[in-house]
């Protein structure tokens, strides 16, 4: 097995990315069902959060990149 | 997007272990001095190596094979300071930038300003042989150390002078590299561009007074008024005049730049990928987060109400203090990280034809590679698209969520 451990600390930060952008992205589905005329507030709210989910796990992502 | 990278990167682990084979400068033949030439069909595609070339900065402006000299201003202390054109490396118009001369000790090596530190090497305009890739330990860890071939002898050359840590091959070297990079040569494109822009804007609206906009104006109403009405004004407070002009310069200064790396043969110009750039960015911001901040913040900050003495000077005031410093760190390394990682993935992608077609010698497997890699690059940049403005206008509302912490009243 060639590589190294660097790339598996990637694939674990982007679990955790999936899960956390998806759990806001339920949420704002959630909410967008129980109130429909709110979509625009919720989507911009959406798009923020998963904006800074996905830093924190691309800021991991660069770690990595620096190790291997 | 996350996962794009990752798999890039596993794409990108791989190759590197067949590293040995792959092109031009990783020679293993001790006498091999020579000049980046184009690699030999049936090779294998080095994916890192090229793509960490086309995210870094250069000393001269690539649009695709064409190199254009861009003006070089270097200081070494004991040398002085140099500025000259980078014509003066003679590097082949169509080429990959290796300049066949050097000036004053400094060459151009794969695009970039080089500097030879061995007092051994003559000043002045040399022509020199070649260069030569060795793999040294260092630390522990291999690296690949390029040398400079001139009358037979070898001559250690140092990385590119780079303040971001080192991080993708530079580092702190013997002088210092204030040259008109491509980078440096785009921001001002940019802001020339932006500059021309809002000032017709401005005269638009001194036309136009009182009438329905038209043209740019009408383009750029909607941004500006998204950023004054949802950003400036509920983050802001009462005091959202003073600090408007700061968020919407940041918020199109970023988006500007981000779209300018997007597009494909302009130098691939990936400015905002550059830590250099988003540490000034964000430093910007804590200066100005900081000038203004009220008693109230500094009370919030270092000794907060309400809290027990012991736990205040013991947990919570260091944590904000480091907090004070890691907001603005991950605003400059979100920026960073989103805009390398689409650029890194994007080029991986288009990677993708060089490797199945290994390298020109099998024309149905870089067709089959293209039938791959074509749709995925264009989802891809699709990507990118939503994550430049993305991007800008997270950079934009954090700031002004920072700056609307810092200038709040005590309630």
């Amino acid at each position: 097995m060639v590589g190294s451990i660097a790339a598996i600390g990637m694939g674990l930060a982007v679990i955790g990315a999936g899960i956390g952008i998806g759990m806001v992205g339920a949420k704002a589905m959630e909410a967008i069902a129980r109130q429909p005329e709110a979509v625009g507030d919720i989507r911009a709210n959406m798009i923020l959060m998963a904006a800074l989910v996905e830093g924190a796990a691309l800021i991991a992502i660069i770690v990595a990149f620096l190790v291997a | 997007m996350s996962l794009g990278v990752s798999t890039a990167v596993c794409q990108n682990q791989h190759d590197q272990s067949d590293d040995h084979a792959t092109q031009t400068e990783h020679t293993d033949d001790h006498n091999a001095c020579g000049f980046h030439h184009d690699p030999a069909p049936g090779s294998e595609y080095d994916s890192k190596a090229n793509s960490f070339h086309h995210i870094a900065d250069a000393n001269v402006y690539s649009i695709g094979p064409l190199q254009m000299p861009l003006p070089v201003m270097a200081f070494a202390p004991g040398s002085g300071w140099d500025f000259f054109m980078s014509s003066k490396f003679h590097f082949e118009t169509f080429g990959h930038g290796d300049g066949h001369n050097a000036y004053n000790r400094y060459v151009l090596h794969g695009g970039t300003l080089k500097r030879v530190a061995d007092d051994a090497f003559p000043m002045g305009n040399v022509e020199i042989d070649g260069f030569t890739v060795k793999h040294e330990m260092k630390e522990g860890k291999e690296v690949s150390v390029s040398y400079l071939c001139y009358q037979g002898k070898e001559y250690k050359i140092e990385s590119k002078s780079t303040a971001d840590f080192g991080l993708f091959g530079g580092g702190i070297t013997s002088f210092y590299d204030f040259s008109l990079t491509k980078n440096v040569v785009s921001m001002f494109i940019i802001f020339g561009l932006f500059f021309f822009v809002f000032r017709r804007i401005t005269k638009s609206y001194k036309e136009r007074d009182g009438m329905a906009p038209k043209g740019v104006q009408s383009f750029f109403e909607p941004i500006f008024l998204f950023i004054q009405d949802e950003v400036a004004k509920p983050f802001l407070g009462h005091r959202w005049e003073k600090f408007l002009p700061f968020l919407l310069s940041l918020f199109f200064f970023i988006l500007g730049l981000n779209l300018w790396g997007q597009i494909p043969f302009f130098g691939g110009a990936n400015v905002t990928g550059n830590l250099a750039v988003t540490m000034v960015l964000a430093i910007f911001t804590f200066i100005i987060t900081n000038i203004n901040g009220k008693k109230a913040y500094w009370e919030h900050v270092l000794w907060m109400p309400g809290v027990p003495a012991g736990i205040k000077a013991i947990i919570l005031t260091p944590v904000e203090i480091l907090g004070l410093f890691i907001k603005p760190f991950t605003l400059m390394l979100r920026l960073f990280a989103n805009i390398t990682a689409g650029h890194i993935v994007v080029l991986s992608f288009v990677g993708l034809i060089f490797m199945f077609g290994q390298m020109g010698a099998s024309v149905g497997g870089a067709l089959g590679g293209a039938v791959v890699s074509v749709p995925l690059t264009i989802f891809m940049m699709a990507i990118e698209l939503l994550v430049a403005f993305i991007q800008a206008f997270v950079f934009t509302i954090l700031a002004a969520s920072y700056i609307g912490a810092a200038i709040e009243e005590h309630h």
